[in-house]
């Protein structure tokens, strides 16, 4: 069952980026550029998406998910350097491309060639963020 | 052009129950990075074939959809360079913050957690300073 309900919520999260136009990278730069002609469209997505998130925890609390296990714990709120600096990196990065992990997927059947070339580069980023993570401890011993 | 944002609320309501399914029935957060980076770097093996599943599905509905649209034009840079090194930071960045624009956004934000907040002010910034500073300034983007 616990594969269903995940193609069910990989088709919403699929289908909620098709039609709200987040795979348009203009539409990202758009609402990125401030000093541009300014898109709001993303704010409607974020607010939108925000909604039944925020409904759905406060579900979570004294049940238990409809698989089995345990929902997740709140994560310690600890504000280190790797949030700050991954987030940073990945902003850079979603700015110049305007495609983050969940649009470019959704966009791969029909972005063409230069959405697979974004996929590949994506996840040799994530094959390599292991290592980084150990040079940056080496580096500098936060956290 | 002037519906845009009704849309954007629509496909946003469909992303968050979306994620809602996702926490409810499965009990997991549903963040795109993360789902992706535990196939790649093998954290995720166990729950190998449920992220399998999940990604598969997010493909699946846009190819769907697309014949009710004919054709949508991503307006994707075509600069060998800017497509590399940006693919390279969203995967190397959104894996050491442990979340993207989902997981940290989405999902983070509507359970008021401070390291989802504190992410996405980051990559809001970040991201706004990129494209003024690469559009407006050196014009390659």
């Amino acid at each position: 069952m616990h594969l269903l309900y995940a193609f069910i919520a990989g088709g919403l999260f699929g289908a909620g980026l098709f039609v709200s136009g987040m795979t348009d990278t203009s539409k990202v730069q758009g609402w990125l550029d401030v000093f541009g002609a300014w898109d709001p469209t993303l704010a409607f997505v974020m607010g939108g998406a925000i909604i039944p998130m925020a409904i759905a925890w406060r579900l979570v609390e004294g049940r238990k998910p409809l698989v089995g296990g345990a929902f997740p714990e709140p994560s310690e709120p600890r504000l280190g350097r790797n949030l700050v600096l991954g987030s940073t990196m990945f902003g850079a990065g979603w700015g110049l491309a305007g495609l983050c992990p969940g649009p470019a997927i959704a966009s791969l059947s029909y972005g063409g060639i230069w959405h697979w070339v974004f996929v590949a580069a994506m996840l040799a980023g994530m094959a390599l963020a292991p290592l980084l993570r150990v040079r940056l401890d080496r580096l500098v011993p936060a956290e | 052009m002037e519906q845009d944002w009704i849309w954007g609320l629509i496909g946003g309501l469909l992303i968050g129950t979306g994620g809602a399914v996702y926490l409810l029935a499965n009990g997991k957060i549903m963040g795109a990075s993360g789902i992706i980076g535990g196939l790649v770097d093998g954290s995720g093996r166990r729950s190998a074939m449920e992220r399998l599943v999940f990604l598969a599905g997010v493909f699946a509905l846009p190819v769907l959809l697309y014949p009710l649209y004919g054709a949508v034009d991503t307006h994707v840079s075509t600069n060998p360079a800017v497509i590399i090194v940006a693919g390279l930071l969203v995967g190397a960045g959104t894996r050491l913050a442990n979340g993207c624009t989902s997981g940290h956004g989405v999902c983070g934000i509507s359970r008021l957690s401070l390291r989802g907040i504190v992410a996405t002010v980051f990559y809001i910034l970040a991201g706004g300073l990129t494209v003024v500073f690469f559009r407006h300034l050196l014009g390659v983007i």
